[in-house]
């Protein structure tokens, strides 16, 4: 068995796996990267749309362009990366076990190891839609690599189930291509995906799209057919009179992403609830010496965030292996980060108390959209430390804070905050 | 040339009466109407073999059943297919449920079913079953039961069978059988013609059609649906099999782990018409997960990845029909409705019986191979296996199922084992790829490539399961150029 031993090991070479790494090297340590791909740049490489860098390098670039630039950079940094590598076992004390066809089994002592491992597509069978099982199914990620990758149409007749990002493009690349996309079906009375795309990619092409409907029935036992799709009420169950006949010889499933953990499970980390790990504010895990960024961590809706957190994940492992190498943080030097009214989770899941005078960045979502709201933070004595308003909420846009817990005076003593998005009382209309 | 005996569908009853005979110094051959063997009610189904205390005992399934179970041990050891005695808890929630388990008990042991035991202890029932309801108040304990992985038994038996000498023929549809001078002449949809001196009916849902067609009709079949929902593997832990306690009506919905860690709930039993709906709906999927958790409320129903449903041959006389009958020389196996899958070793030394009846000389080849080898597997590999084999064949470093950890060698391995896979469906059945939590998101299109190659077909003739079944309808911009043509 081949055996290395290196500084930080980025596991998954994608956009948040290559920006660490850039890090991690810059600061006069040795990064390998370890990727089962045949190539770096992870899901954007399928993403052939603009739309990408509009914060990192304030230009318009497609998927495979923004990854190009990072790729770049790895190779002009001379950071040794692994392709068609995979691992398969990661252990509690930061062993890495991977596979690859030229060296066989290959054991990787490492000092940190930053988690970049992506995430992955929900399918149909998580939502339980009654009918056949034809052929004739795909996600919309799977589809999007066929047609961008492969060259090949899987349908000519479409339905789109879910209004997350990736159907939304593939609804407007299909019609590119001379495919009729009978309509985006959304269970949600909103759109999931961001505003920017339902604009972009079903209005200006009159794609229809129907909200507060579901798909009720698959037909076709062989090569799918149609579907029926009906409305919903309040508890998602059918309105009885509302079904519409659609036909289609394919349906692409868009019905959100999920991130790619068993890795980090079979280590002994632990996920919240959001399926990621759960984290302190530098991107450890429950692990000392393992970080995670990207999507593994949460699922982003710009890569730019994901390169920024990912940039963050490099600092914060090289700061661990130059100062802090074998030092575990107890329970009792943390605050808990813990979601309130209307959040479906927070990162990170705890801060350290001695970083508490530093600017922090704290990242969640909503679980339902609306206006005019205020964002508060509140200690476990309910004293509310910090408030912001936000005109507009939606759960398909991560909201980003960065906050400075000291200077909003927060008792260091205190064990927890909550963080809610609460209706905004009319005494605080003024302008924001 | 003539087949000494040809067997009519590929599903678990004939593949293992194929693989019985294949002992023999005897032509065998079977024939299936799809694309691959175990695509009928074998693929879905609990996976139960049942321990055999549930039949009543005027019917002949519940001495098939008993015997079947045991013909199980002697099987995997010589199949290598993936079956896990675990045992079953019948499960009373009330107290006058206990009185009919234990009746089951007393008549259970009196037919010589194993180790059944009445447990009325809660915290000896919790410990043995933590995820069990707090209500339960006892449970009839039936320690060979077991869970086996269907589909995965019958390509074995195939495997085996053709090993040996079985010739397996798919894509043929049986459509007309003519008896003549002793002779059966079997033609088939696609123009196929086979002669045999015995013919054993295997068909399943449709053997009523297949009688008729040698001018028997004594027999009504009628299909009953069963629905299920699959969970996550990480979504729940079963060390037991669990039946709610029988009512007149139904065995009700099970709780039940699968040979490969997951949970699934089910099934549900509804009669239809239509032989080939095998369709899931609202209403079922409700009724099996209420009726699931009664037994294990601590289902998370979120990490559900998928539902199916199989449906069962139901005779008119709810008990399998095994007959040597009046056309000499055809046999009918049908009605093999739950415990079939069960009892599939019993019911082919029973057809043995027949045709030894029928002047068929069994003699026992010299060079048979009882053994099938276990398949082996990216994840069975201890490190230092891991490693040698890579370095012997680098196809085992290709993982491309990433849910699953399966590898190309493995994929490689379903096309090219005897009775092999050719679709993407067969793939998957057979070695799993497709079949873990992302449900085939990332590894089908590898997997199509794999087999385009391997069969040497265009990567578009890849079809999930055989006609009809194609993933893509074309290359990029051909429908643009259609149209541009269209205009012109
Ligand atoms: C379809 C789609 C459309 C999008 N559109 C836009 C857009 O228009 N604009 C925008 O700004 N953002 C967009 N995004 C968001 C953004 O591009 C992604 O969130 C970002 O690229 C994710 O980066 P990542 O590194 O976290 O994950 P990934 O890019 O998924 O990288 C993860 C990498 O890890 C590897 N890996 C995983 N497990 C292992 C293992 N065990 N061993 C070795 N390697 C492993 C994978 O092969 C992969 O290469 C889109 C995302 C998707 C999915
Ligand atoms: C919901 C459900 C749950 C069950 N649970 C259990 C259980 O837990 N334990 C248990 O022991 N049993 C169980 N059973 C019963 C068990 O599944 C069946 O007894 C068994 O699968 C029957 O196998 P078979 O080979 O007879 O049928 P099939 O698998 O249906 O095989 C018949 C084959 O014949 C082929 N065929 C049909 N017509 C033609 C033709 N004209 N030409 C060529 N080929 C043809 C079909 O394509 C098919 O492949 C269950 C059944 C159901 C439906």
């Amino acid at each position: 068995m081949k055996q290395y031993e290196i500084d930080v090991a980025i596991i998954g070479g994608g956009s948040a796996g290559l920006a660490s790494a850039v890090v991690v090297k810059k600061a006069g340590l040795n990064p390998l990267i370890l990727e089962r791909d045949k190539e770096l740049g992870g899901i954007l490489l399928q993403c052939i749309h603009v739309g990408f860098g509009l914060y990192e390098f304030k230009e318009e670039l497609t998927g495979p362009e923004f990854a190009q630039r990072f790729i770049n950079e790895v190779k002009e940094l001379g950071i040794a990366y692994k392709l068609n590598t995979m691992v398969i076992e990661i252990t509690k004390n930061k062993t890495i076990y991977a596979v690859n066809n030229e060296e066989g089994l290959i054991k990787i002592k490492t000092k940190a190891i930053i988690l970049s491992m992506g995430c992955r597509e929900r399918t149909r069978g998580a939502i339980n839609i009654p009918g056949f099982r034809p052929a004739g199914i795909y996600t919309a990620g799977q589809a999007q690599r066929f047609v961008n990758m492969e060259g090949y149409l899987p349908g000519k007749t479409y339905v789109i189930l879910g209004s997350g990002d990736i159907g939304m493009i593939m609804a407007r690349r299909l019609t590119w291509e001379g495919c009729k996309v009978q309509a985006v079906v959304e269970i949600l009375p909103y759109v999931s995906g961001l505003l920017r795309n339902q604009v972009q990619c079903l209005e200006d092409y009159g794609i229809p799209l129907i909200t507060g409907y579901t798909i009720t029935k698959i037909h076709g036992r062989d090569k799918i057919q149609a579907v029926t799709v009906s409305k919903v009420d309040r508890n998602f169950d059918r309105v009885i009179g509302s079904d519409k006949f659609i036909e289609c010889d394919a349906l692409l499933l868009s019905v959100g992403l999920i991130p790619e953990n068993e890795l980090t499970l079979n280590a002994g980390a632990e996920l919240s609830s959001n399926n990621g790990p759960i984290v302190d504010n530098n991107l450890e895990t429950t692990i000392e010496g393992i970080f995670a960024c990207g999507n593994v961590l949460q699922v982003h809706d710009l890569v730019d965030m994901v390169t920024a957190e990912a940039k963050r994940a490099g600092e914060y492992a090289v700061d661990y292996i130059k100062n802090r190498l074998g030092k575990e943080v107890s329970d009792k030097e943390k605050i808990k980060c813990v979601p309130g009214k209307n959040v479906n989770y927070v990162k990170p899941d705890f801060i350290n108390k001695k970083d508490i005078s530093k600017d922090l960045i704290f990242t969640f979502r909503v679980k339902e959209p609306g206006r005019r709201k205020l964002i508060q933070f509140k200690d476990n004595n309910n004293k509310v430390i910090y408030k912001r308003k936000k005109i507009h909420v939606i759960p398909s846009e991560m909201i980003e804070l960065k906050i400075n817990l000291e200077k909003n005076n927060i008792n260091p003593a205190c064990g927890q905050i909550e963080i809610e998005v609460i209706d905004r009382p009319e005494v605080l209309i003024e302008g924001e | 040339m003539i087949y000494d005996i040809i067997i009519i569908g590929g599903g678990v009853i004939g593949c293992c009466i194929a693989r019985t005979l294949s002992k023999y110094d005897l032509k065998v051959c079977l024939l299936e109407k799809e694309a691959d063997i175990a695509s009928g009610t074998t693929k879905g189904n609990s996976g139960v073999v049942h321990a055999g205390y549930a039949s009543s005992r005027e019917y002949i399934k519940r001495n098939l059943c008993i015997r079947g179970n045991k013909l199980y041990t002697q099987a995997q050891k010589e199949l290598n297919f993936p079956m896990k005695r675990i045992g079953s808890f019948v499960v009373a929630l009330e107290d006058s449920q206990i009185k009919i388990l234990n009746e089951e008990r007393k008549k259970g042991i009196q037919d010589d079913v194993p180790g059944l035991e009445l447990i009325l202890d809660k915290k000896q029932i919790k410990s043995m079953e933590p995820n069990l309801t707090d209500e339960v108040v006892g449970v009839l304990h039936a320690p060979t039961a077991g869970i086996v992985s269907p589909y995965e038994m019958t390509f074995a038996l195939a495997e085996n069978a053709a090993m040996n000498g079985v010739k397996f023929f798919r894509n043929q549809k049986v459509k007309k059988i003519k008896h003549q001078d002793y002779v059966f002449n079997v033609k088939t949809s696609v123009g196929g013609e086979f002669q045999g001196r015995n013919v054993i009916n295997a068909a399943g849902l449709f053997a009523r059609k297949i009688s008729k067609m040698v001018g028997l009709d004594y027999f009504e079949i009628n299909p009953r649906k069963g629905e299920y929902i699959l969970f996550d593997r990480n979504a729940l832990h079963l060390n037991k099999i669990l039946f709610p306690t029988p009512t007149k009506v139904s065995k009700g919905i099970l709780v039940c782990p699968t040979v490969h860690g997951n949970t699934f709930l089910g099934p549900n039993a509804q009669n239809i018409t239509d032989k080939s709906d095998i369709s899931t709906t609202t209403a079922g999927l409700k009724e099996i997960l209420e009726g699931g958790l009664k037994l294990v409320p601590n289902i998370p129903v979120r990490s559900s990845i998928r539902n199916f449903s199989g449906l069962r041959a139901v005779p008119n006389n709810l008990d399998f029909i095994i007959d040597n009958t009046d056309v000499y020389g055809f046999i009918n196996v049908v009605g093999s409705l739950s415990p079939g899958l069960t009892s599939c070793y019993a019911i082919a030394e029973r057809v043995i019986e027949f045709l030894e009846l029928l002047g068929v000389e069994l003699k026992v080849k010299e060079d048979y191979n009882p053994i099938r080898p276990k398949p082996e597997t990216f994840k069975d590999f201890s490190k230092e296996e891991l490693d040698k084999k890579i370095i012997e064949d680098p196809a085992w470093a290709k993982i491309i199922c990433r849910c699953e950890t399966i590898s190309e060698r493995e994929i490689l391995n379903a096309i090219h084992a005897p009775v092999g896979a050719t679709t993407v469906d067969g793939v998957k059945f057979r070695c799993r790829p497709g079949m873990g939590r992302c449900q085939g998101g990332f590894c089908r299109p590898r997997v199509m490539e794999i087999l385009s190659r391997e069969l040497n077909l265009p990567f578009q003739a890849i079809t999930k399961k055989g006609e009809d079944t194609q993933f893509l309808v074309g290359k990029t911009k051909d429908f643009i150029l259609e149209r541009i043509k269209g205009g012109n």
